[in-house]
């Protein structure tokens, strides 16, 4: 996992639809900690998400990803290849068993990670060997998180991550957060509920 | 590269799963053709005659039945989102996606389509210019399709508004292949073929890159 030591965020304005969206929006995250993105529904905490992770272009503004190793990146495409990603989907294949599911993830992200022992960490190890369309929503979210971990990437953007999870879930995720945090991540979480982790909070307020 | 295999074997997979397309083309191929002889009449040397132009324009629409969820499926479901942060290039990813649509949709429609000449009465000689065209000119319908299905990724019902995209631009296709089966009949040379190969080169060299960038406009749109 490359080594990330800054986040930086500089007067990002946001226009989807010819319509704005948010603007001027700027923050920094450093290396090991959480910020939560708050706001109410339609202030762009997904949009900016997108922009951050390199998916959806911005219409002012730059990102700002500082290595450790001492150069920033702020391309996009480069941006993406930092970061781990958890959206409304999961970008889970229903025909596809659960382990099949994450043996692609790690095959596309080539991860070194053991993926029986990820499915375990997520409390899916039972379910290996069932299709994914026969999970609940919640236990696609886990295996959302387990992506996550396979994906072993510095940059954790995560919207709603605790949507679907029971309390054993929301402990797991939190944990895998905080950890990840622990190991010198970023992780930047778009959330209306509380993790249950020493996290800094942003409110992204409506226009 | 594992990227790239991983990807091509995952749609490949997909594909023959439940709800996957390759059974469902093949099958279709073979409903059309073998429902042309019912519109058109019994004349065995009328059939042989038109064989090679049926089973091409039945082949081309059995192609376009399960294009439209070559990226639809994978922007719905958040795989597509998935790629995109993937370290495998859009190109590369369109690339393996085309090849696994040709692997599980064309090359099951150049075996069955020797089977479907002999239900056409297509004479003996003109098998081995089916057989070819097909082969060679079916990765230029998955590769022009795939262009269409990224252009349209997004789009409810989609896959009409894919058929008017692609099936203009398959034309050359079309006619080349027909084309080709018909000099073999009559014995007059290979210029048709050659052509279909340019063509189907071209749109398989190029595709990967139109639809990345279709891709693209969607993902960040």
């Amino acid at each position: 996992m490359a080594i990330l030591s800054l986040v930086q965020v500089e007067n990002l304005t946001c226009e989807r639809a010819g319509r704005r969206v948010f603007r001027n929006l700027s923050f920094a995250v450093a290396s090991g900690q959480v910020m939560t993105l708050e706001g109410p529904n339609g202030a762009g905490k997904s949009s900016a998400l997108r922009i951050l992770a390199g998916l959806l272009p911005q219409a002012t503004g730059e990102v700002r990803l500082q290595m450790s190793a001492g150069y920033a990146v702020t391309d996009s495409d480069e941006r993406a290849r930092l970061t781990g990603w958890m959206g409304h989907t999961d970008g889970v294949k229903a025909q596809l068993t659960v382990e099949e599911n994450a043996l692609f993830f790690a095959d596309i992200y080539g991860s070194r990670i053991n993926v029986a022992g990820v499915l375990d960490h997520v409390g899916l190890k039972r379910l290996a060997g069932i299709p994914a369309q026969y999970l609940s929503a919640g236990q696609r979210r886990r295996l959302g998180l387990a992506r996550l971990i396979l994906s072993d990437r510095p940059l954790w953007l995560l919207d709603e991550p605790l949507s679907s999870l029971d309390a054993a879930g929301r402990r797991v995720a939190a944990e895998l957060i905080g950890d990840h945090c622990d190991d010198g991540g970023i992780a930047i979480v778009a959330t209306h509920e509380t993790l249950g982790l020493d996290a800094t909070r942003f409110f992204l307020g409506p226009q | 590269m594992k990227g790239f295999t991983a990807l091509l074997i995952r749609d490949m997979r997909l594909a023959f799963r439940a709800g996957g397309g390759a059974s469902l083309a093949a099958a279709f191929f073979a409903l059309v053709s073998s429902l042309v002889p019912f519109g058109v009449g019994a004349d065995l040397v009328l059939l042989g005659r038109i064989a090679g132009g049926v089973l091409w324009v039945s082949a081309a629409l059995a192609a376009l039945l399960s294009l439209d969820r070559l990226f639809q499926s994978d922007f719905e479901d958040g795989s597509l989102d998935v790629l995109a942060l993937s370290p495998l290039s859009l190109e590369a990813a369109s690339a393996a996606k085309i090849l696994a649509h040709w692997v599980t949709t064309g090359l099951p429609l150049v075996v069955l389509s020797p089977v479907l000449g002999l239900l056409l009465n297509l004479p003996p000689r003109a098998y081995g210019a089916l057989i070819a065209s097909l082969a060679i000119g079916t990765p230029a319908l998955s590769g022009v399709g795939a262009i269409g299905a990224a252009l349209t990724l997004s789009i409810r019902r989609g896959g009409l508004i894919l058929a008017l995209i692609v099936l203009p631009l398959i034309t050359p296709a079309l006619i080349f292949g027909a084309g080709a089966v018909a000099d073999s009949l009559d014995g007059s040379g290979r210029g048709a073929f050659l052509f279909l190969a340019a063509f189907s080169v071209a749109a398989v060299a190029l595709s990967p890159f139109a639809s990345a960038a279709g891709v693209r406009l969607n993902v960040g749109g």
